[in-house]
């Protein structure tokens, strides 16, 4: 009955993770780049097609540097770029009106034993909350201007609990990661797609000569290259996927077992569920990063395993129905 | 061969027992730490209560005794000694607090007070913070005792002479559990 979710097991494999999705990042870059370099640059420095060719790998370069680049930057600069994307603000200092909020983030910082994050708002009257960050001593959490309006200050404190959990447990690190990614996948494939309109119609100076079994070996290369191409955006969605429904259930359980209260945090779910206009300031990749969906999808509000794949939030009710049962368990008399 | 191999199993013995020794001094500094954090917000809430309770004076002269109250227990509260006392006396300190909150709600001009909104507020998340500092302080200590207490960390702990903490503990029933959470329920 008592099996609280492990938080240093989560952190583990949350770091695990990270560097798993930004090696398979820069792979991913490379084997592109190098395609690019096989069939248009006509250059095999590694001999992929029997014997190697010299001539300057560009496309590989290219590739693994705007992979490894944005792999770094998302981890020093995803944060900002997140929050920068949703026109969130800092707090300013002592401003009565951000009062309770800010006390209540300090109130969960010291339960959940991390530093206090820095606070951000977002200007969109739809109430919903995110964090993002590298680690518990850089991390931020902002929260839009209508979820301020709409909760009281329990359930303001459920809200941030939950995202103190997402902190504690470095998900903000894989998620962030994962949103800045996303965003260089569908750069790539713009240039790819562009390369390709260019590559085709200007004859190439020296494209490999494709013969015999080497040209069916090369062709399935080709064909296997232009897929991943073509597929890079879907592959970018199932690199999202990585951040399952479950994170979402995780971080509810460890926010109630920071403010003892779960109760809260499924009044302030309920009245995010019935403000069901999309958080318009959110953008698409940042959509793992909320409370809730920003973008209202109807996938989230499904069961079953497809919506469990594909689905970035679990259904709010089924979020609350759980929360409600760990009350029960509480004091089954008042729930 | 065989003190060669008798070396390995002393230099690996050795080696753990600093591990333990370095895991219990880490433990250790959390728990001074954690009760570092309840003296801060302990501190704090006992400047804020003669501040709280000059302003609803001259609203609430009806209840002059729960006032009294008030600041008797937050002077018993500053000046208890160790960990069990302080305890106790916060405790007694958090429930008259709560009394002169619930009276409160009856003066309406006075919960208008814009003064007495903002200490108030300022009041109720030092609450928080004291209860949230104490819980993760009693967390952290219990982790730090049970370090000392199994097997075979107890021997480190006992040639070492760590001492397990006191816990902070007050004496409330309304004191809000520890939810359980069960993750295996059908989704």
């Amino acid at each position: 009955m008592f099996n609280f979710p492990d938080i240093y097991e989560q952190q583990k494999r949350n770091r695990r993770m990270t560097v798993l999705i930004m090696a398979l990042f820069i792979l991913f870059f490379g084997f592109l780049g190098y395609g690019f370099d096989l069939f248009y640059l006509g250059s095999d420095p590694l001999g992929v097609l029997g014997e190697a060719t010299g001539g300057f790998p560009l496309g590989t370069v290219l590739a693994l540097l705007v992979a490894g680049g944005s792999s770094a930057l998302g981890l020093a600069k995803g944060a900002q770029a997140v929050l920068s994307s949703a026109h969130a603000y800092p707090i300013p200092e002592n401003d009565p009106k951000f009062k309770v909020l800010q006390d209540v983030v300090e109130e969960v910082s010291i339960a959940a034993g991390i530093p206090t994050p820095r606070i951000y708002i977002i200007p969109d009257a739809d109430p919903n909350a995110l964090a993002t960050g590298k680690d518990p001593e850089h991390s931020y959490i902002a929260v839009t201007e209508g979820l301020l309006a709409t909760v009281n200050r329990d359930e303001l404190q459920g809200v941030v609990a939950h995202e103190i959990s997402h902190v504690k447990n470095y998900d903000i690190r894989l998620i962030t990661i994962i949103a800045v990614l996303v965003g260089a996948i569908f750069l790539l494939s713009d240039w790819g797609g562009r390369a390709m309109r260019f590559g085709f119609g200007g004859g190439s100076r020296k494209r490999i000569r494709l013969s015999g079994n080497l040209g069916a070996l090369a062709l399935v290369i080709f064909a296997v290259w232009l897929i991943a191409l073509i597929l890079s955006p879907i592959i970018s969605q199932v690199l999202a996927m990585a951040v399952s429904r479950q994170r979402e259930y995780l971080a509810d359980a460890s926010g109630a077992e920071l403010t003892r209260n779960p109760l809260a945090l499924a009044g302030a779910l309920e009245k995010l569920d019935s403000a069901s206009a999309p958080t318009a300031s959110i953008k698409k990749g940042s959509a793992n990063l909320c409370i809730v969906d920003p973008l209202g999808r109807k996938m989230n509000a499904k069961e079953g395993k497809l919506a469990d794949l594909f689905g970035t939030h679990p259904p709010i009710s089924k979020r609350i129905t759980y929360l409600k049962a760990m009350a029960y368990q509480i004091h089954p008399t008042t729930a | 061969m065989g003190f060669v191999f008798f070396l390995i199993i002393v230099a690996l013995i050795l080696l753990w027992a600093i591990f333990k020794y370095n895991a219990l001094v880490a433990l250790k500094n959390q728990v001074i730490n954690g009760w570092k954090q309840i003296d801060v917000q302990l501190k704090r809430r006992h400047d804020l209560i003669p501040n709280l309770v000059n302003t609803v004076k001259g609203y609430m002269e009806f209840e002059q005794d729960t006032l009294r109250q008030v600041i008797e227990a937050r002077n018993a509260a500053v000046s208890a000694k160790g960990i069990a006392e302080a305890a106790a006396k916060e405790g007694e300190l958090s429930n008259v607090l709560t009394r002169l909150f619930a009276l409160m709600e009856n003066y309406p001009t006075l919960k208008a007070n814009e003064n007495v909104k903002g200490l108030q507020e300022e009041l109720t998340s030092t609450e928080n913070k004291v209860s949230f500092a104490r819980q993760f302080y009693n967390d952290i200590a219990t982790k730090f005792n049970i370090a000392q207490q199994v097997f075979p960390g107890n021997i480190i702990a006992n040639i070492f002479g760590f001492k397990p903490s006191e816990l902070f503990q007050i004496e409330n029933a309304a004191e809000r559990e520890v939810p359980s959470v069960n993750l295996s329920l059908k989704k």
